[in-house]
């Protein structure tokens, strides 16, 4: 396996380009599992307004309740860590709100262990907390979850690879072309420099869209700590039109 | 105006932006880029009854399946595949259902068997097998659309299924014939029971081998 320094070299090499979108490269080499893993051949642009990737599924309150995203109490005691919340808006490009669609989570636990028996970071595993929650998005647009803060974690694309700590995040917009699956960070990390996942998102303002914001307002009192995480899903909507007139 | 069209520069920055930021006026945000899903989704995304779409015990049932691979030819064994078609009559906007959380514990439940939700999931297992069991799609949408998700993938992929009989839309007629097959399942004559197609997803080959993965800008 490769040392940090020569992952860090790749990084450095890479680091500062603008992509479309701020998205990262699909091959981006300094995360190895990106080599096999990404096409070869240019995507074919579909330009179809009837596709039907411009309607999207739905999901109601049969599928999701509110405990849903309070990932705290699924079980007969509290877990271990730092009780976060973590809220935000969902929106489109152009500021409208993505209403009642479903945004899933997971996470390690407070120790960077997650519930997964391919899971190979001798961490303890927590039996009062999972790690998975689900939530959809109010009629701003806005979501909530309650959770406890995630501990970074070893993985083997390098030695002493460490992954920031993170939840991950999937989203579905108001069009299948929206769909977004990505990661929440913590603001001030100290592995972001030496994280080729992160780091695969080269433009550093694009970077800064990945990262939680602490807002004291949202902190609750003697409870948990207040995190926002606003969410922007790229990609366009058959009902553009139809919602910009009404 | 300046500020609001200017890139911001911190995530303060971008907060305040999101926030004051007038809909309507042709300003775009900036997007929250693509992650990847990582290898340890398994308890999270799949829900019991992912893989059946169609309705229990329909007649008009298809299943479709397939191995993922990566550019080595080696089968995937942490990738999950959404997939979103359109109803058998044509209906684009999707039923509620694919998931059903019972309230008392929490656990999902999946779909009620007869409700088809057009929304389905599927892990592939530790082989990069994957199946779904659905209905054709209708003829005016004739095909499935796919969401490809994987560790390595840092920004997921698009394809599309289309059934043997399906005729060629706009975007199989602009594609060259050795493409165009990317995207055809094939009929499986050797599943046990049932129609069966075979449609595999290679992420990454030469012109004939790799799948037609598709950009909507
Ligand atoms: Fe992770």
């Amino acid at each position: 396996m490769v040392t940090q320094q020569e992952i860090d070299k790749e990084i450095a090499e890479l680091a500062g380009r603008v992509t479309p979108g701020g998205h990262p490269p699909r091959l981006y080499p300094p995360y190895r599992s990106s080599i096999l893993r990404s096409p070869r051949q240019p995507l074919t642009l579909v330009t179809d307004p009837d596709a039907i990737e411009l309607w999207t599924p739905v999901f109601g309150t049969g599928d999701v309740t509110e405990l849903d995203a309070d990932l705290t109490v699924r079980h007969s005691g509290e877990p271990i860590g730092e009780r976060i919340t973590v809220t935000g808006r969902v929106t489109d490009r152009d500021g409208r709100p993505v209403r009642n669609q479903l945004v899933e989570i997971w996470q390690a636990n407070a120790a960077g262990r997650y519930v997964h028996r391919r899971e190979q970071h001798p961490a303890p595993l927590d039996p009062n907390f999972t790690g998975a929650g689900r939530a959809l998005t109010d009629a701003n647009g806005d979501y909530r979850f309650t959770t406890i803060k995630p501990g970074p974690y070893p993985w083997g694309n390098h030695v002493n690879a460490w992954r920031p700590a993170h939840i991950h995040f999937s989203l579905f917009g108001t069009a299948f072309t929206q769909r977004l699956v990505t990661q929440m960070y913590f603001p001030g990390d100290p592995l972001f420099a030496y994280d080729p996942i992160f780091q695969a998102v080269t433009d550093p303002a694009a970077q800064q869209r990945l990262i939680a914001v602490y807002d004291h307002d949202r902190s609750v009192p003697e409870f948990s700590l207040g995190f926002r995480f606003d969410i922007v899903l790229d990609g366009p909507s058959a009902t553009y039109f139809e919602e910009d007139h009404q | 105006m300046s500020e609001l069209a200017s890139e911001p520069s911190s995530a303060a920055l971008s907060r305040t932006w999101i926030e004051h930021r007038p809909t309507g006026q042709g300003v775009r945000l900036e997007p929250t880029p693509s992650q990847t899903v990582g290898p340890f989704f398994g308890y999270a995304l799949p829900f019991p009854g992912g893989p059946d779409l169609a309705p229990a015990g329909h007649p008009d049932t298809v299943t479709v399946h397939g191995y993922v691979y990566d550019g080595a030819g080696n089968p995937l064994p942490d990738a999950i595949l959404d997939f979103w078609q359109a109803a058998p009559d044509g209906s684009r906007t999707g039923t509620p259902g694919s998931l059903r959380v019972d309230a008392s514990n929490g656990e999902l439940l999946g779909r009620d068997g007869v409700r088809f939700t057009g929304f389905g999931r599927v892990a592939t297992t530790g082989d990069g097998h994957w199946a779904l069991h659905t209905l054709p799609p209708a003829a005016d949408a004739p095909y499935i659309a796919v969401g490809v998700f994987a560790r390595g993938l840092l920004h997921h992929l698009y394809t599309r299924i289309y059934l043997p009989d399906a005729p060629d839309d706009a975007l199989l007629s602009g594609l060259t014939p050795e493409r165009r097959s990317t995207l055809r399942a094939r009929e499986d004559a050797t599943a046990a029971a049932g129609r069966a197609y075979r449609f595999d997803i290679r992420i990454q080959g030469d012109e004939s081998e790799e799948t037609v993965f598709l950009d909507f800008a």
